[in-house]
């Protein structure tokens, strides 16, 4: 039984005024696998993020999502396609409700289309979209634990929820490969024992494939099947989560010496 | 010789232009705020000219030292009174305020002076003959007045210690201040400096028509901003390239019949039309949003 | 507490249509002196162009300076077709009819220029964008003024059409409804959902996948249209259109309306614009000859005044003590954790006047990737 390629990179480099901050960039990532990406501070991970959700344009490789070439695709495209992020310092849409931002991430769903003259004319349709796009985002802010915030705005709430609030958000756009960056960043253990569950019931029942980039080791080995270690924005190590965390380059450039 | 003539009156323009648009744009850089009441600072400059020489009979060039002192006063007044309260406030509270600062000035000029246009007895010039090109002495005193400004302002901010410390708090605020800056200190010198720079803007207004009134700012003023915009705003070269590019387009557009009645628009679509090509202006520098 | 939200909504419907009612009502029974009337015909297009103008800032988040611009475009071409409309006898010398067309024209006119100046928009940020628009509504009026006399009167303004003054008002109370419908509805709808994310945060607006240079453009393009129709009634309510009406400070002057009205709330909008004419036009009479330049200066002052008051972070204390809403919320036990609506607080919007450019001495510009300050703070 072999799994799909949801995500492959080829060759994926970038580079800022001659500086490279990540090259030759190889990996797959299966489907519905957890896949990490760690690395020390610098190491372009984000970069790599950045790259692949289409904030910055790759100068050189490309990427495939389930065999698609989407290197050099807008944002809005790259997302319409199905990858969704989540963002390191928190991007919520601060001056709206919780449930708002979940449902501003159900937009572009086929099933919620409605025309602006339906929208500005509050036809019948306007209502019925409205209501099923209400549930839908409480279905989903129930899988993240935030059903009873939804009245609240983004911007009160605590830190660890509002993560939990980005990745509510980008669950709703109904992406095949999910980007989380940073998820338990500032979080206490208890939130973060909670975050990898939740992490896995996502996979489970959205049938996504999760990349994920995270300091916390326990968190990585822990949540993850496979790892890719950059550090200077080349591949140090890849591979099964314990090995590649094994590998002494990995050591050595985490711990010095 | 038309040419030439046309380009010596646009320069000369396009320098008092620049005049105000270094005011704009180092408020800009420092206090970060669009400072809409320094167009009417201008007029208040003309207004204290008119009172000195009109009305004392001082000589023109002591009559420019008061409006430059009275000026930069009215500049630290208004930054003290009107914007300090709001430092850390939206950007959009502080423009309205600007805003009705300008329309302050222009009232309380009209209350005082009245709505009329006033004559100032200011020295005429004349004109000089270089061969056959025939050259007013204004575009002369203009010209060599507002070089001499732009160079020492360029070297005050690159090699005094006020002047790195302006870039310093333009740079980062908070930074600036923990290494011991005064800011408060660096934006009351930043909006002297600017006002002290739109007294001359007036000064050289008021030679060239010989009258003031209410309004005599706020055209100038924003066109000054548009000029400063289009050389890129923060930028001080940029500042005067734009100033020199608007006042000359202006200089030409005003000899053809045909487009003189359009010199407006033609400036203010140029503006649109740089800032399609190069969205931070021409000596701007881009900054982007961190991902 | 929802059914209270829902009956929040259209508090502002109600009293716009009690209004209309009232009016008509005492204009019917020849109650109303010609000076009331035409303060109502101000009030309502100063209403048109506040809520149309507050679409922009306040739910976009983007700085519009040029508003009078596609007010003048209407209120010129709507104007001019119905003066000659009128002459030609069109539609059987229906007025009502020919007034309903030149709306729809001058207002589609000036949605033509929205989409024109919304094009820059989607590659300018706040604050450049503001200082196109502010030059964009100065080439409009130019234009108009130097256009043949004959056509937009030049410098002399132009004739306009007649409508029944006993009547014009209440069309123009019917059109701010039919604004104020339309634009709540489009806030309200999934459209004006992904507009306000746009404001709160572009970046995640696009990795949300909202497609954001269709939704700058929906509302530029809206908000002109409805102030091409306030351009149109104005033309309606004067007796000749002037280009120097539509400059920059009229602009500033719409602006203000809908700050003070408090950003992002259409109703707040509203309030503030009749406020402000009814204002106006009281100071105006009460203010006459030598003390006629006071009302400016009383005008500059309250402005000052009330936005350091409101804003003044060194204040916020003082604020929150006396706020009215503070005072409502301990009558009514209402819970302010919970928010139906997408008003949001004034004070925290953010209008994309992101103010950063930094002083610099450099005739060089630098380029956008400086690898030492650029990308290594992005990890």
């Amino acid at each position: 039984m072999m799994a799909q390629t949801v995500l492959k990179i080829e060759n994926l480099g970038i580079s800022f005024g001659g500086l490279k901050a990540v090259q030759d960039l190889n990996l797959e990532i299966k489907e519905k696998q957890l896949y990490g990406l760690v690395g020390p501070n610098g190491a372009g991970k984000t970069t790599v993020f950045n790259m692949i959700t289409g904030v910055y344009k790759p100068t050189t490789g490309s990427f495939y999502l389930n065999g698609e070439n989407l290197t050099g695709k807008s944002q809005e495209t790259i997302n319409h396609k199905g990858i969704a992020r989540t963002f390191q310092n928190i991007r919520l849409f601060n001056n709206m409700t919780v449930i708002r931002n979940v449902m501003v991430g159900l937009h572009n769903q086929p099933e919620y289309k409605c025309g602006l003259f339906t929208s500005l004319f509050r036809l019948p349709r306007h209502f019925k979209v409205e209501k099923e796009m209400r549930q839908r985002a409480k279905e989903i802010l129930d899988v993240v634990g935030l059903l009873e915030e939804r009245n609240n705005l983004a911007c009160n709430l605590p830190y660890g929820k509002q993560r939990k609030l980005e990745i509510a958000r980008a669950l709703a756009t109904n992406p095949k490969l999910l980007c989380l960056d940073e998820p338990a960043a500032g979080m206490n253990p208890q939130e973060t024992q909670e975050l990898m569950d939740i992490i896995r019931t996502i996979r489970e029942q959205f049938n996504v494939t999760i990349l994920l980039i995270e300091h916390d080791m326990k968190f990585v080995s822990g949540l993850c099947d496979e790892l890719t270690v950059l550090n200077f924005g080349t591949v140090l190590a890849q591979g099964e989560t314990k090995a590649a965390l094994q590998d002494p380059e990995v050591i050595r450039a985490y711990i010095g010496g | 010789m038309k040419f030439l003539e046309t380009l010596l009156n646009g320069l000369s323009a396009g320098s008092t232009y620049a005049m105000i648009a270094l005011g704009y744009t180092m408020v800009y850089g420092i206090a970060k705020m669009l400072n809409f009441a320094h167009g009417d600072v201008i007029m208040v400059g003309g207004y204290t000219l008119f009172i000195a020489s009109t009305m004392m009979g001082v000589s023109p060039l002591l009559a420019l030292l008061f409006a430059i002192v009275f000026c930069a006063l009215i500049g630290v007044t208004i930054e003290k009174l009107a914007y300090k309260p709001l430092r850390g406030a939206s950007p959009l509270a502080v423009l309205i305020t600007a805003i009705g600062m300008s329309k302050l000035l222009q009232s309380l000029a009209q209350i005082v002076f009245g709505s009329a246009t006033q004559p100032v007895d200011l020295l005429d010039l004349g004109s000089v003959s270089i061969g056959s090109l025939n050259v007013s002495m204004y575009t002369v005193i203009t010209l060599l007045c507002s070089a001499v400004i732009m160079i020492s302002l360029s070297l005050f901010v690159k090699y005094t210690r006020t002047g790195r410390a302006m870039i310093a708090v333009s740079e980062d605020k908070s930074a600036a201040q923990l290494m011991g800056i005064n800011v408060n200190f660096i934006i009351t010198i930043t909006f002297a400096i600017g006002s002290a720079l739109a007294a001359f803007a007036g000064f050289f207004m008021v030679l060239k028509t010989f009258n003031v009134e209410p309004s005599m700012g706020a055209m100038p003023g924003i066109k000054a901003f548009t000029a400063a915009v289009i050389g890129g705003i923060g930028s001080i070269p940029g500042a005067m390239l734009g100033g020199i590019l608007m006042g000359v387009v202006e200089a030409f557009a005003q000899t053809s019949p045909v487009m003189a009645p359009y010199t407006d628009a033609i400036e203010f679509s140029i503006l649109i039309v740089i800032l399609l090509v190069r969205p931070s202006g021409i000596l701007g520098k881009k900054r982007r949003e961190k991902v | 507490m929802m059914k209270n939200a829902k009956w929040k909504q259209y508090v502002t419907y109600l009293v716009l249509i009690c209004c209309t009612v009232v009016f008509t009502v005492l204009g019917s029974m020849k109650q109303l002196p010609f000076s009331t009337l035409l303060q109502l015909e101000s009030a309502t297009i100063a209403m048109i162009l506040a809520a149309s103008l507050c679409l922009v800032v306040g739910f976009l988040g983007e700085l519009s300076l040029g508003h009078a611009g596609f007010m003048c475009v209407g209120a010129f071409i709507g104007g001019k077709l119905s003066v000659i409309l009128t002459d030609s006898g069109a539609y059987g010398g229906n007025e009502l009819l020919i007034m309903l067309v030149c709306l729809v024209v001058g207002g589609i006119a000036a949605a033509i220029c929205g989409v024109i100046i919304g094009l820059p928009a989607l590659r300018l940020r706040g604050d450049y964008l503001a200082i196109v628009t502010l030059a964009f509504g100065e080439i409009v009026r130019s234009l108009f003024r130097n256009a043949p006399a004959e056509m937009f009167g030049g410098t002399l303004a132009m004739s306009t059409p007649r409508y029944d003054r006993n009547s014009l008002f209440i069309i123009g109370f019917i059109l701010v409804l039919i604004t104020v419908v339309i634009i709540q509805n489009f806030i309200r709808s999934k459209h004006g959902r992904a507009v306000t994310s746009i404001r709160d945060s572009e970046i995640a607006a696009r990795a949300t996948g909202i497609n954001v240079t269709k939704y700058k453009l929906m509302v530029f393009t809206l908000s002109a249209f409805f102030a091409g129709i306030a351009g149109v009634l104005f033309s309606y309510s004067q007796f000749s259109v002037d280009s120097k009406k539509f400059d920059y400070n009229y602009s500033i002057q719409i602006l203000v309306m809908v700050v003070l009205g408090g950003m992002g709330n259409i109703g707040g909008s509203l309030i503030a614009a009749t406020a402000v004419v009814v204002l106006d036009t009281f100071l105006q009479k009460q203010l006459t000859g030598n003390l006629a330049v006071l009302k400016d200066m009383l005008y500059a002052l309250v402005l000052i005044g009330l936005i350091v008051y409101r804003n003044a972070p060194a204040l916020a204390g003082f604020r929150e003590k006396v706020s009215i809403k503070n005072l409502m919320r301990n009558l009514s036990k209402h819970n302010p954790a919970k928010i139906h609506d997408d008003e949001a607080k004034w004070d925290r919007v953010p209008t994309k006047i992101h103010i950063d450019e930094v002083l610099s001495v450099d005739v060089q510009s630098k380029s956008p990737y400086t690898p030492d300050k650029q990308w290594k703070e992005e990890e």
